[in-house]
């Protein structure tokens, strides 16, 4: 047998790894910055923003984009750029927050269908069968009507309308690993169902749940929007993209300023999320290492 | 040779399917002694790898026993399994199915040391890995790929050094070079033949292959449909197969010279379905010296001669033949 010199094993870990080949990504990185800007947006809506959110000024509503108010201002006069600054701090929270929740109850969810098999897998999937036969709007509703309205139960009623999603995907990646060989191997060797699920099963299934996710965020923004506009979300004062386009909407053909920004600012912030999402997928799979 | 390492008894495993019981293995029995490889041939879907898998139970079989060392490792709490797990281990098929695409070789073959907890310090894993990768002639460079920079016959290597990380002293081999290039296939098997002879290996090589069958094995067992019909030496059966199967299965096998002409059995038919068979000899439909006894009774493994087992009621007859 060949011996060779015994070089230590330099093993990078596995976070390094996922973040050297996450760098290489060009559009990772820019989906990345984008987010940072968002981010930072939101902390810094106080410093950046030129003016009070809140503040009316009817004597200057409706104006077109100027240099004083270099997104214009909307129908009860208020500048929309720090609308929008603003409006990130609660948009960004809604699909953050109402994504994490379904992601992580459907993800349990499926997994434990998929592995266990049997009654479980049953009455968890046709939960979840009911749950997407209603539809979301709907849905919403029921939950906010009663949990109450504000801002926390927007945020649960739309995190449960899209758990059977996650759970769905992450079901079906259970199914197509559990019988692999690579599976039966870890249990040749003693493995637990707990070890195998955190070691081979769930790393092997993140590809398609990232997606789902980033994909998430933005439709969790605009479902925010919807129960906005209903009044069943956000007060009306307070300032939220999703509100704003939904009360512009009504002097689109004299003031299409009202509805493009905060348009454009939710496609920013979904844009970036699946710029980051598909380079995140990438970056966890270490077949496409160059 | 010393005591069997492996006793298999009345092994069963049916599985439930929507047309009825599908009889994959049916009472099965065999042994293995301590430092044999014993082959296992048949066609697809006669139930060979269900019983690699029922052998270490990664299947619970429907009924029988295994004993392992004198231990029935069906009875094993998890807890005790667990630590029984490190005497066998499996090398699978596939080397594309059989590693995680998400680990690296150095990963994959310490994954048994992590998981049993061997070592407690790291820099003896390391050293046990490293060990291993030499053992299986795998170039310490491999350590940081990952399987899908690898070629065939490496990534059946990296299969092998991890079914020895444990110091196993027995192998379940499912078809551990069905998936190779047959240059890689000899490599691959030198390689378990030296192994075999360094560490006092007992293998169950299960093979479709005759040829390498018959190059690796002390004892071949061939199974038709589920059941064991022939358990023999492996030169005995290759210069004489007894049952009528085992000669059909042989006389298919090619001879590369074209002076030598070989009568071949041809089989009527096709393989009955292994759902709720009928009584009696597996075999019957397709057998030339079927008689209305083989339709009803079915044949147990009798010992022919010292060493030979044949499941055929004329035996007696089809070895005349």
């Amino acid at each position: 047998m060949k011996q060779e010199q015994h070089t230590p094993y330099k093993k990078r870990s596995q976070m390094q790894e996922i973040a050297r080949r996450f760098v290489r990504n060009k559009q990772a990185v820019v989906g990345l910055i984008m987010l940072m800007i968002l981010i930072l947006a939101a902390i810094l809506a106080p410093v950046i923003a030129p003016y009070d959110p809140l503040k009316q000024d009817l004597l200057h509503r409706l104006k077109a984009p100027s240099a004083e108010h270099i997104m214009g201002t909307d129908e009860l006069g208020r500048d929309i750029f720090s609308r929008i600054l603003y409006g990130a701090r609660i948009s960004m929270t809604v699909g953050l927050i109402a994504v994490s929740i379904s992601c992580v109850t459907g993800c349990v969810l499926g997994a434990i269908a998929g592995y266990y098999g049997g009654m479980l897998d049953n009455v968890i999937m046709r939960a979840s069968d009911i749950l997407m036969a209603i539809p979301s709007i709907l849905l919403n509703i029921s939950i906010v009507a009663a949990l109450g309205s504000g801002l926390q139960n927007v945020m649960i009623a739309i995190g449960i309308s899209s758990i059977p999603g996650y759970c769905r995907i992450m079901r079906a990646s259970i199914l197509s690993l559990r019988d692999q060989e690579f599976v039966e191997a870890s249990r040749a060797a003693g493995a637990g169902s707990f070890y195998i699920i955190y070691h081979h099963i769930l790393p092997n299934c993140l590809a398609p749940l990232i997606v789902q996710a980033t994909l998430r965020i933005g439709s969790a923004i605009l479902s925010c929007a919807s129960m906005s506009f209903i009044g069943l979300g956000i007060v009306p004062p307070t300032p939220e993209w999703g509100a704003m386009l939904s009360s512009g909407r009504e002097f689109l053909r004299d003031a299409p300023h009202l509805t493009t920004f905060p348009g454009l600012a939710i496609m920013f912030a979904v844009f970036a999320m699946n710029l980051m999402g598909d380079g995140l997928r990438d970056a966890l799979d270490p077949k496409l290492k160059n | 040779m010393a005591e069997n390492i492996l006793e298999i008894r009345g092994l069963k495993k049916y599985f439930p399917t929507k047309a009825g019981l599908l009889h994959a293995v049916d009472d099965v029995s065999f042994d293995i002694a301590h430092g044999e490889t014993l082959g296992l041939v048949g066609e697809s879907g006669c139930g060979k790898s269900t019983i690699g898998r029922l052998t270490l139970r990664l299947l619970e079989p429907t009924d029988g026993q295994v004993f392992f060392e004198g231990t029935n490792i069906m009875q094993l709490d998890r807890k005790s399994m667990r630590q029984m797990r490190r005497k066998m281990q499996i090398v699978f098929q596939d080397p594309y199915a059989s590693l995680d695409s998400r680990k690296s070789v150095f990963e994959s073959i310490g994954e048994p040391l992590r998981v049993q907890r061997i070592y407690s310090s790291k820099a003896d894993y390391e050293k046990r890995v490293y060990e291993l990768m030499d053992m299986a002639g795998l170039a310490h460079r491999f350590a940081n790929a990952y399987p899908h920079e690898l070629d065939g016959g490496r990534r059946q290597r990296v299969g092998i050094a991890r079914a020895l990380a444990l110091n196993p002293s027995f192998m379940v081999l499912d078809e551990p070079v069905s998936a190779l290039d047959v240059s890689i296939q000899a490599q691959v098997l030198n390689l378990m033949e030296q192994l075999q002879k360094d560490l006092g290996l007992t293998y169950l090589f299960i093979s479709h292959d005759l040829g390498v069958v018959k190059y690796i094995s002390t004892n071949i067992a061939v199974m038709y449909l589920g059941v064991m019909v022939e358990k023999a030496p492996s030169k005995a059966l290759f210069e004489r197969p007894l049952h009528p199967y085992t000669q059909a299965l042989l006389s298919a096998v090619p001879i590369p010279s074209i002076d030598v002409h070989q009568e071949r059995i041809v089989l009527e038919g096709d393989v009955p379905s292994p759902i709720d068979p009928k009584p009696g000899c597996r075999f019957a439909g397709r057998c030339r010296y079927c008689r209305q006894r083989c339709r009803e009774e079915t044949p147990e493994m009798r010992e022919i001669e010292p060493g030979r087992f044949v499941a055929c009621h004329f035996v007696e007859e089809a070895a005349k033949a």
